[in-house]
């Protein structure tokens, strides 16, 4: 009887295919992954069960660890008309070309009065140097922030400027800060706004995961 | 694709004498690059989803004192938040003379089922809580408390903040005394 002879096959396989689909792959997460603007402030939100997305265009108030207030104007298309409002509306006496400088400016951390000569220095100053807007009880300046956000945003959908406040804390900062800073808000009729938090998933067992939905708080 | 062609052609024979050229495979192992590939969009993948941040609503009342919620001392749960993460609370009113004995402390461990527990033997329309917050809690702490609120499903206007009053710092600070809270 003739032995049937089995072809002897190689173990090597192609890598070609999977090597394309890998890199595919790559490229398609690299270009789609957003690229994080690098963070001047560093704060550490708290979590929450909130599932909503944080909005990209926004009105950011940052409080940090030490307790410092910063301001970050997001929308570019009414950033000017803002700073261009509070030089009116609290006479800080600032040319055109300050006003320009003031503008390009990523966040606002400076008390008013100082505005004027911080934007005449030669170098801008660090982030970690300011000391954030004065937001005491006595003298809360992110009021005066807030009411030119309301008149440039007046007239228009006023759900959408609720949407577009936020406030990032860290979650060491001190609650006074919090307050002062709810205190700005309400001085401006402000009732809604939103918090940055860190995603949280919901506790196995609690109420709200029993209903399964989260709800709109 | 990986491979190019290095036949020299369609049975093309070199003359005699003509010295054979050793072939080498132009074959390369591909394994690590594709080790490589994956690692790096298990990377991607993984950074991605974690630099997602969330929002979370919140809604001031209107400052008015015409305005003025009653709540029933039977509904009312106070929770008070103090330095170092520590949870203070009290149910009803803080009355007569046993006012420390009403006062209890946890933390944010032991406040949900509190939560619970108030929430589920409390009529809903009388359920009511109220939080205080120390001047030396935290913003977390402010977050948490209002977390907690959504994880138990206490639904929105049975939960206020408040200021804290005189007797309320009082006991906070007496408390964080005998707890040896620093």
């Amino acid at each position: 009887m003739p032995k049937v002879k089995i072809p002897r096959k190689s173990t090597i396989v192609d890598m070609t295919a999977m090597c394309d689909v890998a890199f595919l792959l790559l490229t398609f997460f690299i270009l789609a992954t957003k690229q994080k603007p690098p963070e001047v402030l560093a704060v550490a939100p708290p979590t929450s069960v909130s599932s909503k997305a944080a909005p990209d265009k926004s009105i950011l108030i940052t409080l940090t660890k030490e307790g410092k207030v910063f301001l970050m104007l997001g929308d570019d298309t009414k950033k000017g008309a803002i700073i261009d409002d509070i030089n009116t509306t609290r006479n800080l006496q600032l040319n055109p070309q300050e006003l320009a400088k003031l503008k390009k400016a990523e966040f606002i951390g400076l008390p008013l009065n100082k505005l004027k000569s911080a934007m005449n220095m030669e170098q801008t100053i660090p982030a970690t140097s300011m000391e954030g807007i004065p937001i005491d009880s006595t003298n809360n300046e992110l009021k005066h922030w807030l009411r030119s956000v309301t008149n440039v945003y007046s007239g228009g959908d006023q759900s959408q400027l609720e949407k577009m406040l936020l406030i990032k804390g860290d979650g060491q900062a001190l609650y006074p800060i919090f307050r002062n800073v709810k205190e700005a808000f309400k001085a401006n009729e402000l009732f809604k706004f939103r918090i940055v938090t860190e995603s949280e998933s919901v506790p196995v067992g609690s109420e709200l995961y029993k209903t399964g939905i989260l709800k709109e708080k | 694709m990986a491979e190019m062609d290095t036949s020299s052609g369609g049975g093309h024979k070199k003359g005699p004498g003509v010295k054979k050229g050793k072939k080498l495979s132009t074959r390369v192992d591909l394994t690590p690059m594709v080790d490589l590939g994956f690692l790096l969009i298990t990377f991607f993948v993984f950074t991605t989803t974690m630099s997602q941040s969330t929002a979370m609503n919140m809604n001031e009342p209107k400052d008015d004192s015409t305005q003025i919620l009653k709540v029933k001392n039977s509904g009312a749960m106070t929770i008070l938040l103090g330095k170092g993460n520590q949870v203070y609370y009290y149910f009803g009113q803080l009355e007569g003379a046993n006012i420390t004995e009403q006062f209890k402390s946890t933390t944010f461990k032991g406040i949900r089922d509190l939560i619970l527990e108030k929430k589920k033997s409390t009529p809903i329309d009388d359920l009511m809580f109220i939080i205080k917050s120390d001047d030396q809690s935290t913003f977390k702490n402010a977050i948490d408390i209002l977390d907690e609120m959504t994880i138990s499903a206490v639904p929105p206007g049975h939960y206020a903040e408040v200021p804290m009053d005189a007797v309320d710092k009082m006991l906070v600070r007496q408390t964080e005394q005998a707890n040896g809270i620093q």
